[in-house]
């Protein structure tokens, strides 16, 4: 099982992983060139741009029209012979799903690629009950043999290298041991299609759910997604309830787009819609099909103006494959079910109370996510909302103690901050008993809570590191002279008081 | 005369007077009549950045009253510009009265760069400044206020000055103001790999449009003992 996604294990397993240079150099490499792929992909694409915007109209439509679509969709899915079950939480579909293969007496199930799955932790209580449970998508099969969780939405394997997988095969499956992925490809397609052939159950996510049809839609590129859900009698899709959307023809729109985002291709491999059960005369296709739609924190965030925008994610992975802090950290020291910053959005909804809080002040609120986002969510707005809420105490973080002395420390020096004249006072006295502690207008060493800061960066001297600029009629409080810059430093030493310019017209 | 009002933040204000200075420098000798504002000493964003948001209304209801409507406001940072121009009106919803003055003054409200190459249309400030110099370009500024063009004609412009590339530098410093001390080991993992590709350009100033970045940045390589310094671009465009 997962553990609590708490602020202190947060810590603990970033600070790990920014040390592992290892880890660190196979994301940098993984991910580097999925954004080239991604770039050239929609860079040749004119109209990337206007499909974004047509794809986000559709989110915004199906969103405002959830409870009316999710019943057409039902209708739609039970007329073709499904069963749909509304799992208000996870322990609810867990319990669905395990029944249902303790009636059918399942041994064997497969799984395709499905991030819902994940957050219900599908696995462990399918294994509780004495089923097998095989991920069948490359990547999944990967972390599953090593007993870890997924560490990216789409590449689930990203934190690993060939030469990884290549000893885990050698390990876990007895294969010869190769770096070569072609032939890893091989070892583990012949490991699955038994498993493809023996299963009794097929589990699987949902990109899209069509209500207007009631087709599930799965987007993917290995084929194990249509074995998935054409080989077993019984098969189950799980989807959160934000994936319905309104009509087929949206999918052009949403083609054109995630694959390009996600991967960089212009097209996924395969495209499945499944349309039902096994009807008369047919070859293949399930006999009994189950729709679980699953709420889990999802109405919770549908309620809140804000964080509603949230529910708009396809799960590309692009912001997590754009994030500075994804880029050092890695997957797994989020601690979540989705990492990256569509995982510190979501998640506080999404797992209990008091947890995950933390990670919406993880992000440097740089804004690369939300400009690559297919359907253009603003996550730093969403993650300063989140921000303010755990201010408010809606949502419990507990906090390290230096971070909460940090925090505790902001709050005062904003406090400080709305009396200027004071203020003032306050940089200049700074800078006088502080100048015998720096060095060329730096200090190396602050007090806590600041002190994180001064562990890699020096920082600068009250009143000015010292630098100057020349013709500037007057330096504005005394500062030392390093003489470094090119732009001088004749006026340095002068005295100077910042409030006796109120108006000034610079010299021509 | 035209007259612009400037507002230098609390960065300036605090440790880089410098910054303040040049701006006021520049837009003198481009014959503006430069009204500074000293009734307020930062527009909240630190404090809303870390979901204090109180202390963040009390600071932009100072800003907010200090400034005269009238007139342009010229602020040294992207980042400074974007918590006005874009944040206030998520910060002042609750506050009507308030957020109708944000209102008022959004369209006046520039950053440094912007200001000089959109409003002016100016590029060429006839600067000198001897040295090989890399830009990094801020996040606030690229990505919420979409100045991108603007500061790298403006260096391009300036006499003695050669710009040199380096890898990735749209990719944020690591800075994002309290995340710098809260979570210190991913802030100086992200500041490492920046300092690395600054360093490999072989620039010897490293300059932006942010107080913030350069104060982060500035701060490592003074640390590294690298001999790279940083300047804010006014300090560059105030060169002679």
């Amino acid at each position: 099982m997962m553990r609590p996604p708490e602020a202190e294990s947060f810590f603990a397993d970033s600070r790990k992983a920014v040390g592992d240079t290892d880890l660190r150099r196979k994301l940098e490499g993984a991910v580097g060139r999925h954004l080239e792929q991604v770039e050239i992909v929609a860079g040749a694409f004119p109209q990337y741009e206007q499909e974004k915007v047509a794809a986000r109209r559709i989110k915004e439509e199906a969103i405002s029209r959830l409870p009316e679509l999710l019943e057409q969709l039902r209708r739609n899915l039970e007329a073709k012979g499904a069963r749909v079950f509304f799992a208000g939480d996870a322990a609810e579909a867990r319990n669905y799903i395990v029944d249902l293969g303790r009636k059918n007496a399942v041994k064997l199930a497969v799984k395709g690629k499905s991030m819902a799955t994940e957050e219900i932790e599908l696995n462990h209580a399918l294994q509780g009950a004495g089923i097998e449970v095989v991920e069948t998508d490359l990547g999944e099969y990967i972390v599953q043999l090593r007993g870890e969780r997924p560490s990216h939405i789409i590449t689930p394997a990203i934190h690993l290298s060939k030469e990884d997988v290549g000893k885990l095969f050698e390990q876990k499956l007895a294969a010869p041991y190769t770096n070569v992925p072609e032939e890893l490809t091989v070892v583990a397609r012949a490991r699955l299609r038994e498993k493809f052939l023996a299963a009794d159950m097929g589990v699987v996510g949902a990109n899209f759910a069509v209500a207007e049809t009631g087709s599930i839609v799965l987007v993917e590129n290995e084929g194990n997604g249509r074995l998935t859900t054409s080989l077993p009698e019984v098969v189950v899709a799980v989807m959160g309830i934000e994936k319905v959307i309104p009509r087929a023809s949206d999918l052009s729109h949403f083609m054109e787009i995630l694959g390009r985002t996600a991967t960089g291709q212009k097209l996924t491999t395969y495209v499945n819609f499944v349309n039902g059960v096994r009807r008369a005369g047919e070859l293949d296709g399930p006999r009994e099909l189950h729709v679980v739609i699953l709420d889990n924190g999802r109405s919770q965030m549908l309620a809140d103006p804000v964080l509603r925008e949230a529910l708009y994610c396809l799960r590309c992975g692009a912001c997590l494959n754009v994030c500075p802090v994804f880029r050092r950290i890695g997957g797994h020291a989020y601690g979540t079910t989705y990492p990256g910053p569509i995982g510190s959005i979501i998640s506080p909804s999404l797992v209990h109370e008091g947890q995950a809080g933390h990670l919406a002040f993880a992000s440097t609120l740089c804004g690369a996510c939300k400009d690559i986002c297919p359907v253009k969510i603003d996550i730093p707005r969403i993650l300063l909302h989140l921000r303010w809420r755990a201010t408010e105490g809606d949502i419990a973080v507990k906090w390290p103690q230096a971070a909460h002395r940090v925090r505790t420390g902001a709050k005062l020096t904003a406090r400080l901050f709305a009396a200027p004249s004071l203020m003032r006072a306050l940089s200049r006295a700074a800078s006088v008993l502080l100048r015998p502690f720096a060095r060329d207008g730096y200090l190396s060493w602050l007090p806590p809570p600041f002190n994180g800061w001064t562990q890699s960066r020096d920082f600068p001297l009250f009143g000015g590191t010292g630098n100057r600029v020349a013709g500037a009629k007057s330096a504005p409080v005394e500062a030392g002279n390093t003489g470094s810059g090119p732009t001088g430093s004749r006026d340095a030493g002068q005295r100077h008081d910042p409030e006796a310019h109120e108006t000034e017209q610079a010299h021509q | 005369m035209a007259e612009i009002q400037l507002f230098a933040g609390c960065l300036a204000q605090t440790f880089f007077p410098q910054a303040g200075e040049a701006v006021q420098l520049v837009l003198g000798r481009l014959g503006l009549k430069v009204r500074r504002i000293n009734d307020a000493f930062c527009c909240g964003q630190m404090a809303f950045n870390d979901g204090l948001r109180k202390e963040a209304t009390t600071l932009a209801r100072r800003l907010l009253g200090a400034v005269d409507p009238a007139l342009p406001v010229v602020l040294p940072s992207g980042s400074c510009t974007a918590m006005i121009r874009v944040f206030y009106s998520d910060l002042l919803c609750g506050q009507p009265e308030l957020a109708q003055m944000a209102q008022r003054i959004r369209p006046q409200v520039f950053e440094f760069s912007e200001y000089l190459t959109q409003v002016l249309k100016v590029t060429d400030v006839g600067a000198r400044f001897e040295s090989t110099v890399a830009y990094h370009p801020s996040c606030h500024l690229t990505r919420e206020l979409r100045v991108t063009n603007g500061p790298l004609d403006l260096l391009k412009s300036v006499r003695g000055l050669s710009l040199r590339e380096f890898e990735k530098s749209e990719e944020c410093c690591g800075f994002g103001g309290l995340f710098s001390v809260k979570f210190p080991h991913i802030s100086a993992a992200m500041l490492e790999d920046k300092i690395a590709r600054v360093s490999a350009s072989g620039a010897k100033t490293l300059v932006s449009c942010d107080l913030g970045c350069l104060m982060h940045i500035g701060g490592g390589l003074h640390r590294r003992r690298l001999g790279i310094e940083t300047r804010h671009l006014a300090e560059v465009l105030a060169g002679r």
